[in-house]
């Protein structure tokens, strides 16, 4: 099992977001869907420790997750966030960061796996289209090497075009890397085209 | 500098003969702070006037054990003060007395170790309640900085923990541009001094008849050792508060909502 989760419930400004979830989330490609605001985000950021339930607990293949480092746990179950959030500098700059994180090099292929020329290292990255900057996000994520993918509305902010590229990429990295992916989507014909299986939440 | 000079009360309250313009320009263009000239005239006239007194027991008594807690009531004060300008930042109480504590200990020790000043109450307690107001200001800046930035960079922060950084490195630059927006102030007020203003020890000193080199030269005395207070507090208020943004797991806390200020 990937990620299990057992009577997890979560409150935030003293309201409850999760209520005594339990969930049982297997290797491949898995959707959650569901509203907005019923705590989609809220699961998928307990499952690489960026936060804690108030109750309950998380275990990523087996291990609980509160045993492990969470700096190391966050390099291998890797978020990528609903709305891109690049550091200021080029695109080439913030891999390098992420690959000094994990202690790796940059691998020079991994801007052609997410469908950006090579052009693009040199280019200021908070300048890119949103749809771009979606783009090398995820190659920033992918010089870490992780081994879960975790993604939380990945097209939300962008166009249809920039969104079938998106989901392209996507489709391609499952199939070349053999990625386990966890994929949070409002959109229930998204989580047929990228997941195996889909999760549907309802408000507590 | 034997010199002195006597001010009467009479010649106090001659001076509000200036305030009455303020009060004047306030209420002709109703720009509404009359009230605020009123309270702080009251409280600038009794807050001095019980300072004085506490400063000539100081001075009578020649202890250097109440200059210590003169000056540990004031960085207390100062701490109190400079939290409510950092509401953002949890727990900012205590880092700001640290780091008004070690200006103030930091600063005063190197003059006197360095022979600038004997360690006598009369040097000790202006000088200290010089660098605690003036590093109070500068590390309520530095907090204040750091926690409408931490809020308003929640997203980016999260995606740089997210790649597995530490709290620390993730919220780096933002220490860095607090640390500037604190001491820079002080930077260019030392970088003007003199063209644009007359700092405050130089005229004080030239009203009381001492030399004009000496005015000067005790002034940039001051001003030296002010810019290294500043800087200290700065660094030792940013360096102990940033971590309480965060939980021991590296995570971004919930930030309380920006307070009324």
């Amino acid at each position: 099992m990937l990620f299990s989760l057992q009577d997890v419930s979560v409150d935030r400004g003293g309201r409850p977001v999760l209520r005594d979830l339990s969930l049982e989330i297997p290797e491949g490609a898995t959707a959650i869907v569901g509203p907005s605001g019923v705590g989609k985000s809220t699961l998928l950021r307990l499952l690489n420790r960026l936060a804690d339930p108030d109750a309950g607990a998380v275990y990523y293949r087996r291990r609980d997750v509160c045993s492990l480092d969470p700096l190391a746990l966050r390099r291998e179950v890797a978020l990528v966030p609903q709305l891109p959030a690049l550091l200021p500098g080029t695109v080439a700059d913030n891999l390098r960061f992420a690959a000094r994180l994990a202690g790796r090099d940059v691998d020079g292929e991994v801007l052609d796996r997410v469908g950006l020329d090579a052009s693009f290292a040199d280019r200021i990255a908070t300048r890119l289209s949103v749809g771009e900057q979606q783009r090398a996000m995820l190659a920033r994520t992918l010089v870490q090497q992780p081994s879960v993918l975790l993604l939380d509305e990945p097209t939300s902010a962008l166009d249809p075009d920039a969104r079938d590229a998106v989901e392209a990429t996507l489709r391609r990295l499952r199939a070349e890397l053999g990625l386990a992916t966890v994929l949070v989507t409002h959109d229930p014909a998204q989580a047929e085209r990228l997941a195996d299986r889909a999760v549907r939440l309802e408000a507590p | 500098m034997s010199t002195s000079i006597h001010v009467t009360l009479g010649e106090v309250a001659a001076a509000l003969g200036l305030v009455a313009v303020a009060l004047a320009v306030s209420l002709w263009q109703r720009s509404g702070v009359e009230g605020d000239i009123g309270v702080a005239v009251a409280r600038s006239f009794v807050q001095l006037t019980a300072i004085g007194y506490v400063v000539k027991l100081v001075f009578d008594t020649d202890s250097l054990a109440l200059v210590v807690a003169l000056i540990s009531a004031m960085a207390l004060m100062g701490a109190f003060t400079a939290r409510g300008r950092a509401r953002r930042v949890p727990g900012a109480f205590w880092p700001l007395l640290v780091a008004l504590a070690v200006a103030g200990a930091a600063t005063l020790g190197l003059v006197v170790a360095l022979g600038v000043f004997p360690a006598t109450p009369r040097y000790l307690v202006p000088v200290g309640g010089m660098i605690i107001g003036n590093a109070m200001t500068s590390a309520a800046v530095a907090l204040n900085r750091l926690g409408d930035d931490v809020a308003a960079a929640a997203r980016e922060i999260e995606a740089t923990l997210a790649l597995g950084a530490t709290a620390s490195l993730a919220v780096r630059p933002l220490v860095r541009r607090s640390l500037r927006s604190a001491v820079i102030p002080l930077v260019d007020q030392t970088k003007t001094t003199g063209l644009i203003a007359f700092p405050g020890t130089m005229v004080g000193m030239l009203l009381a008849g001492a030399a004009p080199v000496d005015a000067v030269r005790l002034q940039l005395v001051l001003l030296y050792v002010l810019l290294g207070g500043v800087s200290l507090a700065a660094l030792v208020a940013v360096m102990l508060a940033h971590r309480s943004f965060f939980t021991p797991a590296h995570q971004l806390r919930e930030l309380p909502e920006r307070a009324e200020l």
